[in-house]
């Protein structure tokens, strides 16, 4: 079911009031199926400008993204998208409903979306909160509602942008666990998108580094930690050191 | 709740009572709530109501439609936007009364040319805001559902209509207000058969200030039973119970 990735030399301008702005610099990579790609940079350095264009929110300007060797469209729903901003949840429709939408709109029957959701509300242990709002859940538990959303209708690519960056570090800690999890569960493709190194080192299997003006992969860095990770073992600090070497070299 | 009717009362008694004004012209509450009770056990009251409240219905659903409608259309399109937010922000501060007299010469007396002023004095402020509620709509909202799938029409009815209640029930609620408001008026001025704002045009004829008092105050019952029964009531049920307002 997971699909993989390949971006071939993708660029991306921006037309802007005082000009083009090269965002993104032929980028290429590909994730296998079932990778957790994580894409790692300072801020404006192109990496969400990524996400976008593999989410099919924005057509790159140069080269070409295919999944599964297909190349992409805008108008295909075969991703599943978390965003940074809680708000992403629709506040008129308990989570369960949340997590529903994706298969509402494939005209799943009834039952069949109960059931679903219900799978998916208890893999990121929030079962119990199917019927709350999400204004009245914490912002942790709206982005696992957010994850099992994207996850329900089984996308082959499930992209993340920074989804935990907002959280307390107690909860952020607790919420890379779960997603390690999650991943392991249902073996999607993941490209997650963050700023932090140790985040990085904890969730990926690959690392792309990068490096802005315009942005441009600096390196492609495979990790093999074996998981569960712990972050206080010399290895995971030992690989923190080689990343964070790459990003401010 | 009841603390300020009941000091307003008082000074209402007072006055009456000090006798500044001549009793006809200020009657005191007690012979204000007798004419109530009489014209209400004699059924002139409840004539004179639901002639008011049924042309309320008719021209306030004649703004709702209209007003809701062409409100999502200008923010949901740009072309429909320029094309009617001109006009619309023209026609929107002018106050219904200014053409009433208009509408007397195109529709006649009676009921027809009420309930037409009526929808459109209030359709305005229902548009403004219809239109701004979908221009307010979260971008995040519509990017999550276009990836999860959403084609046009459920984007309208699942996201946008949702995510715009809180200004359309805002809208709504001022166009009733406003809806309210010109019909006492314009049944002064179109001679309708029954009609609260008729029985206290007529009573003043008559020097009867009890009887346009009890107009007075039935107009004002109606509009708070309105105001708490139903829009506080829908605003609970919807965008309260999803933390989109504060109650």
């Amino acid at each position: 079911m997971a699909q993989s990735i390949e971006a071939r030399n993708i660029s991306f301008q921006y037309d802007t009031a005082a000009g083009p702005v090269l965002a993104v610099k032929e980028a290429s990579f590909s994730v296998a199926p079932a990778e957790f790609l994580c894409v790692l940079g300072p801020s404006g350095c192109g990496k969400t400008t990524i996400l976008n264009m593999l989410a099919g929110f924005l057509t790159p300007t140069g080269g070409e993204i295919l999944m599964d060797g297909n190349p992409v469209t805008a108008r295909e729903h075969n991703r599943g998208v978390v965003f940074q901003d809680f708000a992403q949840l629709f506040p008129w429709r308990t989570a369960r409903q949340n997590v529903e939408f994706g298969l509402e709109m494939r005209g799943v029957s009834r039952e069949a979306r109960r059931e679903t959701a219900r799978q998916f509300l208890k893999l990121v242990k929030l079962e119990k909160f199917a019927d709350a709002y999400p204004h009245q859940l914490s912002g942790g538990m709206q982005q696992r509602i957010a994850i099992a959303r994207a996850l329900a209708y089984n996308p082959g690519v499930l992209l993340m942008d920074e989804p935990f960056a907002a959280l307390d570090a107690m909860t952020r800690d607790e919420m890379q666990k779960q997603l390690t999890e999650v991943w392991q569960e249902t073996r999607k493709t993941i490209v997650y998108i963050t700023h932090n190194v140790a985040e990085a080192v904890y969730l990926a299997d690959q690392i792309l580094v990068m490096a802005p003006h315009p942005g441009t992969i600096r390196a492609r860095i495979p990790l093999a930690l074996p998981r569960p990770r712990d972050p206080l073992s010399a290895n995971f600090v030992e690989m923190q050191r080689q990343v964070l070497a790459n990003l401010t070299h | 709740m009841s603390a300020p009717f009941l000091l307003v009362a008082a000074a209402w008694e007072a006055v009456a009572i000090a006798g500044i004004f001549p009793a006809k012209l200020f009657p005191s509450l007690e012979t204000v709530f007798t004419t109530l009770a009489e014209l209400s056990l004699d059924g002139i009251l409840w004539a004179h109501a639901a002639g008011t409240l049924a042309r309320l219905a008719l021209g306030f659903l004649l703004a709702v439609g209209v007003g809701v409608v062409a409100g999502i259309l200008m923010g949901r399109f740009q072309v429909v936007e320029d094309l009617f937010l001109p006009a619309v922000s023209f026609a929107y501060p002018i106050p219904g009364l200014a053409y009433a007299p208009l509408f007397v010469l195109w529709f006649g007396l009676g009921d027809l040319p009420a309930v037409l002023l009526v929808g459109a004095a209030s359709c305005f402020v229902v548009i403004i805001n219809a239109w701004k509620g979908v221009k307010a709509v979260r971008p995040l909202w519509l990017r999550a559902a276009e990836v999860m799938g959403a084609n046009e029409r459920q984007m309208f009815w699942k996201v946008i209509m949702p995510a715009a209640l809180p200004y359309i029930l805002t809208g709504l609620r001022l166009g009733l207000a406003q809806a309210w408001r010109i019909l006492v008026v314009v049944e002064m001025l179109t001679a309708v058969e029954h009609g609260l704002g008729w029985m206290i045009f007529g009573a003043r004829e008559f020097l009867n200030t009890d009887v346009m008092l009890s107009g007075v105050m039935v107009i004002g019952v109606v509009g708070l039973v309105l105001e708490k029964q139903v829009f506080e009531r829908v605003e609970r049920y919807t965008v309260v119970r999803w933390g989109m307002l504060t109650a």
